[in-house]
């Protein structure tokens, strides 16, 4: 006989109080391992920025235009490997609930810098060739059953009218962290447009994307850049990617720090949990404890015997919540795709649910350890009978 | 008889007090007397009169005021907590009025639980096990979990796990106090068997004169102190 054969069945010797806590320890494991999949996923795009790409935008606001009179500038600059511009479009699809982000572009140099978008050469080619063109990820196309030669329409807010565009090409992530819900066309048909329905907005874009010949000189880069369009009509500001993305994280840093507090508040209230059903057991076992004391077993093997059973409670509660995370992530991750275009459970969120159920089961343990350790075996004896 | 053996517990000047309170209550005044190897010593008194403390204090489980108990040559009462529970698995066999069986262990596991603590092989634990089992009649009981067994055959079980390190002293506190009539009968018979064919040395605490019976020395607690021994 081995002692963890005594704590598994010690663990299971009050079933409906062991099931309903282990539950209690799945639904925790499952909520910390979804709001953390949450963090995860707002800082999605700021995982997938690359160091070799900086953007260049207007420095008063995002919202005020750049001439694209700057694209040749920019490109002369030492240190700029690829430039391509662009400008968020807002365009809505029949209704408000079919958000997805699209953008008009300067596509084939915009490709070049997002290797990750895995387009085919012929549907590049076509996209490229036809100004009313579009491309879109994979799971945007999935989601709406677009098809190849498919003619879509978006209502335009930003720029109005109704927006008719085919459907060239369908590009698929590079790995699970890239996004496949966007939507990508030619920014001439836009400026085209423009340039007929309002002039004054022609010849202007929301944002330059640069590619620098090496990361490591990306600072001074942005800089040069910067620096080159001082003292003009549209000052710019340039930083990488990476800055740029977590601009727009910062302003809705108070949610995340909110998620976070939530998903930590969940452990605490199911560590009060474990902690009394532990406290319920060794309340319960006190004078098995002290037969064991009379055998001649130690603290030591006491402590184990009340931590190994905590342990065990909390890592099966953890083992089935993990097991669930991967199929509720998925359709949390389908269901709301709009918000979280990446939803992927991250290692490092599930080695968080195993330290949290260690954590859990370890804190649980201590003051009914201490109790069942340092109790006088005859005063534990008594409260057999 | 008994008398000419050597003692092998010497209680010297024993004394034990509890607080309640701001209170002290005294439990053993002044306690001496020897008990010779080999011996079935039946300790009797009313409820309070300090027998089962006195049964603890000889069984290592409690620690006494003042005074000392040397035992097998050793002074138990200067022992540290570890010392005293290496020493309790060595040389004590406890067997306790509600058996206190592990209930979720069979009665096989139960018997083997004090030899984890040896450095026994697995075969070598299993030999002992089945043997002190065979002593007790329960060998075609081994499978058997504490729930599926009688009362009589629960103590048997616990009897036999305080035999399985082959210990100095049998303590036995109220060993037939859960017990009907017959079964206690049979358990006396095995104490008995355990004191005559394999000479170990027995100190049980009763209120049953039937029991008392089986002892060749009855010593009388009562308010602290002990009578001299009789029979």
């Amino acid at each position: 006989m081995h002692l963890v054969k005594l704590l598994w069945r010690n663990a299971f010797r009050h079933r409906l109080r062991t099931t309903l806590t282990v539950i209690g320890i799945t639904i925790a494991i499952l909520a910390f391992g979804m709001l953390r999949t949450v963090i995860s996923a707002w800082y999605a795009g700021v995982d997938a920025s690359s160091a070799s790409r900086l953007v260049t935008r207007n420095a008063i606001s995002l919202v005020f235009p750049l001439p694209i009179s700057y694209k040749d500038r920019i490109r002369q600059i030492d240190g700029v490997k690829t430039v391509s511009y662009g400008s968020w479009f807002g365009g809505l699809y029949i209704d408000e609930k079919n958000f997805f982000p699209n953008f008009a572009v300067e596509i084939e140099n915009y490709l070049k810098l997002y290797p990750e978008f895995v387009l085919a050469p012929e549907q590049l080619n076509a996209v490229v060739h036809d100004r009313k063109a579009c491309v879109v990820g994979r799971k945007l196309a999935e989601r709406f059953g677009w098809k190849i030669g498919d003619t879509i329409v978006l209502k335009g807010t930003i720029y109005p009218g109704d927006w008719e565009f085919v459907l060239r090409g369908i590009y698929r992530g590079k790995d699970q962290t890239t996004d496949e819900t966007q939507m990508f066309f030619n920014w001439d048909y836009l400026n085209e447009t423009m340039r007929k329905l309002v002039a004054r907005r022609a010849d202007q874009v929301g944002f330059y994307m640069i590619g620098v010949t090496n990361p490591s000189h990306a600072a001074e880069v942005a800089a040069d850049i910067d620096k080159t369009f001082r003292n003009s009509l549209a000052e710019t500001l340039t930083e990488t990617e990476k800055a740029f993305q977590l601009g727009f994280i910062s302003m809705t840093e108070a949610i995340v720090i909110a998620i976070q507090l939530v998903s930590f508040v969940v452990i605490i209230i199911i560590m009060a949990v474990v902690a009394n059903t532990m406290a319920m057991t060794a309340r319960e076992r006190i004078g098995e404890y002290a037969v064991f004391k009379t055998l001649g077993f130690r603290g030591y093997h006491i402590a184990g015997l009340v931590f190994g059973e905590s342990l065990i409670i909390s890592m099966t509660g953890c083992a089935i919540g993990v097991a669930l995370t991967y199929p509720v992530a998925k359709i949390f991750g389908t269901t709301l795709s709009n918000y979280f275009p990446i939803f992927n459970v991250a290692p490092t969120t599930i080695l968080m649910d195993v330290a949290a159920a260690l954590l859990v089961g370890t804190v649980a343990a201590i003051f009914p350890t201490w109790r069942a350790v340092t109790i006088r075996i005859a005063d534990g004896l008594r409260r057999i009978g | 008889m008994a008398d000419t053996k050597p003692p092998i517990v010497q209680i010297r000047n024993l004394s034990k007090s509890y607080r309640r309170g701001s209170q002290i209550i005294p439990v053993l005044e002044d306690i001496s007397f020897d008990i010779p190897d080999g011996e079935f010593l039946a300790l009797m008194g009313p409820s309070g009169s300090g027998k089962s403390t006195l049964l603890n204090l000889l069984a290592g489980i409690d620690t006494a005021d003042t005074g000392s108990i040397l035992i097998g040559g050793e002074q138990i009462t200067t022992m540290s907590e570890a010392d005293l529970a290496r020493w309790r698995s060595l040389h004590v066999g406890f067997i306790f009025q509600f058996y206190n069986l592990i209930p979720v262990l069979t009665a096989f596991e139960n018997v083997e639980l004090p030899l984890l603590l040896t450095r026994l092989s697995r075969k070598e634990r299993q030999a002992h096990v089945e043997t002190a089992l065979r002593v007790v009649g329960l060998a075609d009981r081994m499978e058997h979990y504490p729930a599926q067994l009688s009362g009589g055959q629960q103590q048997r079980v616990a009897i036999a796990r305080a035999l399985v390190t082959d210990p100095t002293i049998l303590v036995a506190d109220e060993p037939t106090g859960d017990l009907d009539r017959y079964s206690a009968e049979e358990i006396l018979d095995l104490i008995d068997r355990l004191n005559h064919e394999a000479g170990k040395t027995v100190i049980m605490v009763t209120h049953d004169p039937r029991a008392a019976e089986k002892a060749h020395v009855i010593r009388h607690l009562e308010k602290g102190i002990l009578s001299d021994a009789s029979r």
